[in-house]
């Protein structure tokens, strides 16, 4: 049984990572060729950093991400803060439509903008994709940070009051502390999620501004070029370091909570 | 901390850019040119639905074969040791960090008429087999794409199951074709109801993975929908009656199916 389930860990493995592999060793190929190995280059990667239209979009999707990252994260950490003193009537409506960019099909949110854009005559290009994408992280935020204030202390924020603070100071002193880990999440959410969009950014973006996924779209439409190979490789490789990161940091947590339990007992 | 007003903003945000523009389809879905009443767009959506159950048959296969693929793979992974589990959720969360255009991609260059597949093929004197701009090519480009949706939150729900609920199972006597029936199967209902919900939404609305691995012949409805925005056909009015009738269709799909999903929890 074991051996069983150890094979098929394997196949499953294989099958998601097999494609991968293949764009990763093509990057290195010398002819353009997707399926004959001719032999070993790094062409593709000085292409690559030589090719304007890519870095460029590069320069757009991180911007936008930080963009909207950071406005979604302030607009939904305050949302939630006040969706959290709703009554239940009207809180349940907010929450239940919040809820619908998440559920609904990317590409009807797309639409939908994009047909907004054209109504109030906004011309498409980097304003609206970051309108876009403030729209799609906003919930994700909102979602990660509500939890957290049902789970805070309520009697902390009271005994700041108590204490002399004002409201405000009251809030940012003794409530984001107990949140920030939900805000943090629905931050890195709303970074990766604008990050990687193709869907919605494709119906919203116009020639001014593009991403780097619709460059790739529009890359691999137009004709084969491998440097979409080593474009890919970078990106993987990339990926890979931050979650080996964020997991080596996490055992770390981890093992340290184990310590701390240890030594309680 | 009895303040509503930090919501106000989003509310104002949430009211421009979420609700109106949902209205605006719906308006411009039951309009004409000139903005009056019609009902034509539905109707001639209408044309399209050997399509959308095109669409709705590819993507109930994709998330069939998704789902039997991730449930023993989910089951195995929560039952290995915690470190060796968070290594492996890792490598499953891995390739869905990277565009899903650059693995649909990858996809387009093993299935071609001479990719790798074929080459490969050909060492044995096979083929060469006419594998992409299939519909086949498209259902494996949801399942590829989509399968870790359907991992995750089946992982997340077995993990919760106390291995002793499996044990007195087994203590009990039952095989372990009964374990997985009688305990395994039943607990799991809510991950397998979210995995196929999370799978089948993506995948019955995908148009570019039907335009990368299906070329022209296996349009979905979300091309014909791309079609009437972006494409020749601009027509964004029966856009709008298309993107209606498949957001309903999907409304429909989840409820029915939430139906089910709540009979079976009251059955257990």
């Amino acid at each position: 049984m074991k051996k069983l389930s150890k094979l098929y860990l394997g196949i499953v493995f294989f099958f998601l990572y097999a494609p991968i592999l293949v764009l990763i060793v093509f990057s290195f190929n010398q002819s353009k060729s997707r399926s004959v190995w001719t032999g070993f280059t790094l062409d593709w990667y000085v292409k690559l950093f030589h090719n304007e239209v890519i870095l460029n979009s590069l320069w757009t999707t991180l911007s936008i991400a930080l963009i909207a990252g950071v406005v979604s994260t302030i607009l939904g950490t305050a949302a939630a803060v006040g969706i959290s003193s709703m009554r239940r009537g009207p809180r349940r409506l907010v929450i239940n439509t919040t809820y619908l960019p998440i559920m609904n099909p990317e590409i009807l949110t797309g639409v939908s903008l994009m047909l907004l854009f054209s109504f109030l005559a906004i011309p498409r290009g980097y304003l609206t994709l970051v309108i876009a994408h403030i729209t799609f992280c906003v919930p994700y935020v909102i979602l990660s940070v509500l939890p957290k204030l049902r789970q805070m202390d309520r009697f902390v924020y009271e005994a700041a009051l108590d204490l002399g603070c004002s409201p405000r100071k009251a809030f940012f002193k003794a409530v984001v502390p107990q949140i920030m880990p939900g805000i943090m999440t629905g931050f890195l959410m709303a970074l990766t999620y604008s990050i990687d969009d193709f869907v919605i950014s494709y119906f919203v973006s116009g020639s001014s501004a593009q991403t780097l996924p619709i460059t790739i779209y529009s890359m691999t439409r137009r004709r084969v070029s491998p440097e979409i190979n080593a474009l890919s490789t970078i990106l993987f490789l990339a990926v890979l370091t931050v979650l080996l990161l964020i997991n080596v940091k996490d055992a770390k947590i981890w093992k340290e909570r184990r310590k701390k339990e240890a030594a309680r007992l | 901390m009895k303040a509503k007003s930090p919501a106000y903003p989003y509310l104002a945000w949430m009211i421009i850019f979420i609700v109106a523009p949902l209205l605006i389809v719906a308006y411009f879905a039951f309009t004409d040119k000139t903005g009056a009443f019609t009902l034509a767009n539905i109707s001639q959506a209408g044309q399209f639905s050997p399509v959308l159950l095109k669409s709705v048959y590819l993507a109930a296969i994709a998330t069939v074969i998704c789902l039997i693929i991730a449930y023993p793979l989910a089951y195995i992974l929560s039952r290995t040791k915690v470190r060796t589990q968070r290594m492996l959720v890792m490598l499953v969360m891995l390739p869905m960090w990277m565009n899903f255009l650059l693995r649909t991609y990858a996809w387009m260059t093993i299935l071609e008429n001479n990719g790798i597949l074929n080459r490969f093929f050909g060492l044995f004197g096979l083929g060469p087999f006419e594998m992409i701009n299939t519909q086949g090519a498209v259902v494996l480009g949801m399942v590829y794409n989509y399968l870790p949706f359907m991992i995750l939150p089946l992982y997340s729900i077995m993990e919760k199951i106390d291995g002793s609920v499996i044990e007195a199972a087994q203590d009990l006597g039952c095989s372990s074709m009964g374990v997985m029936r009688k305990v395994v199967l039943p607990l799991s209902v809510p991950g397998i109801t979210s995995g196929i919900t999370m799978v089948f939404v993506p995948a019955v609305s995908t148009f570019i993975i039907s335009k990368m691995l299906g070329g022209g012949g296996n349009l979905l409805i979300g091309d014909i929908i791309d079609l009437q925005f972006l494409g020749l056909d601009y027509n964004p009015h029966l856009g709008s009656a298309i993107s209606l009738v498949l957001m309903v269709l999907i409304l429909l799909c989840m409820s029915i199916f939430n139906q089910f999903d709540n009979e079976e929890a009251v059955l257990l």
